[in-house]
């Protein structure tokens, strides 16, 4: 029977997994390791500002178990978004560590590093010729856009990272990646369904995710064969059922039926889950559905302030009543202070937790029933000073407010931490959310040849 | 005899997640297919429902859709910002779905 196994150690690189997981899944002679280094999800800041989400350590400890099981197995490691964001910074500084692991076990490889940033000239000539629209609820690009992205990365398929393998490299590390490539890639080289490739890629980039008890910091392995694939937690305390491997197939998704790449569209509607053995589900019936164009996923931040903030807390119930009156008069008084500085030039932001820091405007209760609460001032403006001058006056006039009623006139505020104010740096915004068409994925993606 | 039953007595998992950053999606998923069918019948989880609970225009529910395989309702909205922008609270969208812990489905014995 024809068959290509997936190993997916963990759900994203630098989270960490079980050494002895690890071991039972090579045990199953995998003929790939890939993992999942990146996503949008932790918002703007790592594209915008080139950095990770994870600490070199981290990535270090679990790429080094990936690498000299790649090495000793022969089999390829496949690293996509690599870096948090997969743009160039990114790239490199995955790089750095691979080699750094490389000198001290003594591995040596071919490298392949697949470039995913893009150049704003090219971009430019994209929009001119109308091939750039909107992806999901968002406006149309500008070349404002793109002369302000800090960053721009395209969101590369399978196609590269096959590319990469057929240059003949055994470590490949891939700036930002469609979740399921590194994982489809090989298998759809040999010649295996995309579509259940692709289906089979989403469930593993979670790790363990799709298995009861889940988690993204333990190892999942795929069986795939001509009509199926099979996927099973590798540590035995672990399961699947169908409900766990299904509901993965939704996870994160805008829409549950169609997992949406570059490659085209993955038509799960007719799609069937289950029970194989006792920890192992299998899935049938995912059909891809290939586009008629090649479409590419673009990101991009830009830079839209600075921030600071102050984290205090609220005991007294006779200023709780109140608490909206209290943040009417911060505001007020802010702005008739400072009405020498234009109020676009910054903002001040009520996270009040135990009334609505959680949900904000989506929240449907409106009565406070907590009797602490705990705020966090936050200011935004267009320099870091501003942005310290409004929090520590916003603060204060808080501090020592005199609200109707008050006995407690010693201070309103209790604050954690001294100093009470924390500056945080540059704040960032997805600019860019768009597709491009392309006629071949190349003109985005360039795949590098190093040897380690 | 028919009576109101809890939402959280009948599913598995209730979760939100942001489906890329401008996009917030619920996962309802049913205890098992009887559970799922019965409540589909009772045609109380709809689209209009879900804007009604978030306070949102029916215009920003981009998605509501019944996912047979996996026992699931699943509805997607508009973020009311984009992840990790000015005024956000939850960066991942993990925790945007309490609302949906009230629901109450009238359920025959």
């Amino acid at each position: 029977m024809k068959e290509i196994r997936v190993l997916s150690p963990v759900g994203m690189l630098g989270y960490g997994f079980p050494a002895e997981s690890f071991q039972k899944g090579l045990e199953k002679k995998p003929h790939v390791i890939a993992a999942d280094a990146g996503s949008t999800d932790a918002g703007p800041h790592k594209l915008g500002a080139g950095v990770g989400i994870v600490s070199k350590e981290a990535t270090k400890k679990d790429l080094t178990l990936m690498l000299t099981a790649g090495r000793e197995n022969k089999i390829p490691v496949i690293i996509g978004s690599a870096g948090g964001s997969g743009a160039e910074v990114h790239l490199n500084w995955t790089s750095e560590i691979v080699k750094e692991i490389a000198k001290e076990k003594n591995l040596h490889f071919k490298m392949a590093l697949i470039h995913a940033e893009v150049e704003k000239d090219y971009l430019k000539k994209k929009l001119a010729q109308g091939k750039i629209k909107p992806l999901g609820p968002v406006p149309e690009l500008t070349s404002k856009d793109i002369e302000e992205a800090t960053r721009i990365v395209a969101v590369m398929g399978t196609h590269s990272h096959i590319k990469a393998l057929e240059m003949g490299a055994e470590v490949i590390i891939a700036g930002r990646s469609n979740d399921p490539a590194m994982f489809a890639a090989l298998p759809i080289k040999e010649g295996y369904d995309p579509g259940l490739a692709l289906h089979m890629g989403k469930i593993l980039e979670c790790g363990a995710m799709a298995s009861t008890p889940g988690t993204t910091s333990d190892c999942m392995m795929a069986y795939l064969r001509e009509d199926c694939f099979i996927v099973e937690p590798t540590n035995t305390m672990r399961k699947c059922i169908p409900s766990t491997v299904a509901a993965h197939t939704l996870y994160e998704k805008s829409s549950p039926l169609h997992i949406i790449g570059p490659e085209g569209v993955v038509d799960v509607t007719g799609c069937k889950f289950e029970q194989y053995s006792e920890r192992a589900i299998k899935v049938s019936g995912s059909k891809l559905k290939k586009s008629e164009t090649i479409n590419i996923k673009l990101e991009g931040a830009n830079k839209v302030a600075y921030r600071t903030i102050c984290i205090a807390g609220l005991r007294d119930p006779i200023m709780i009543k109140q608490i909206n009156e209290c943040e009417k008069h911060v505001r007020d008084t802010v702005l008739t202070y400072f009405n020498n500085i234009s109020p676009e030039d910054y903002q001040l932001i009520f996270h009040i937790y135990g009334k609505n820091g959680v949900m904000g405007e989506l929240e449907p209760r409106k009565e406070i029933t907590s009797h602490e609460l705990c705020l966090i001032l936050e200011t935004v403006a267009k320099d870091q000073e501003l942005a310290n001058t409004i929090c520590a006056f916003a603060r204060s006039t808080l501090m020592h407010y005199s609200y109707k009623g008050r006995i407690a006139t010693a201070g309103n505020l209790a604050f954690p931490y001294a100093p009470s104010d924390i500056p945080t740096g540059a704040v960032y915004k997805f600019n860019i959310h768009h597709l491009v068409e392309v006629d071949d994925p190349d003109e985005l993606f360039s795949v590098e040849m190093v040897e380690v | 005899m028919t009576k109101e039953v809890s939402i959280i007595d009948l599913v598995k998992v209730i979760r939100s997640k942001n489906a890329g950053p401008f996009e917030l999606t619920f996962d309802i998923i049913f205890k098992d297919k009887e559970t799922y069918e019965k409540v589909k019948r009772t045609k109380v989880i709809t689209k209009e429902l879900i804007a009604k609970l978030y306070h949102i225009p029916i215009e920003k529910v981009l998605h509501f859709v019944e996912f047979d395989p996996a026992n699931a309702i699943k509805a997607t909205i508009v973020r009311p910002v984009d992840s990790g922008s000015i005024g956000e609270t939850d960066v991942y969208g993990a925790q945007q779905h309490a609302p949906l812990l009230d629901i109450k489905i009238p359920y025959e014995e």
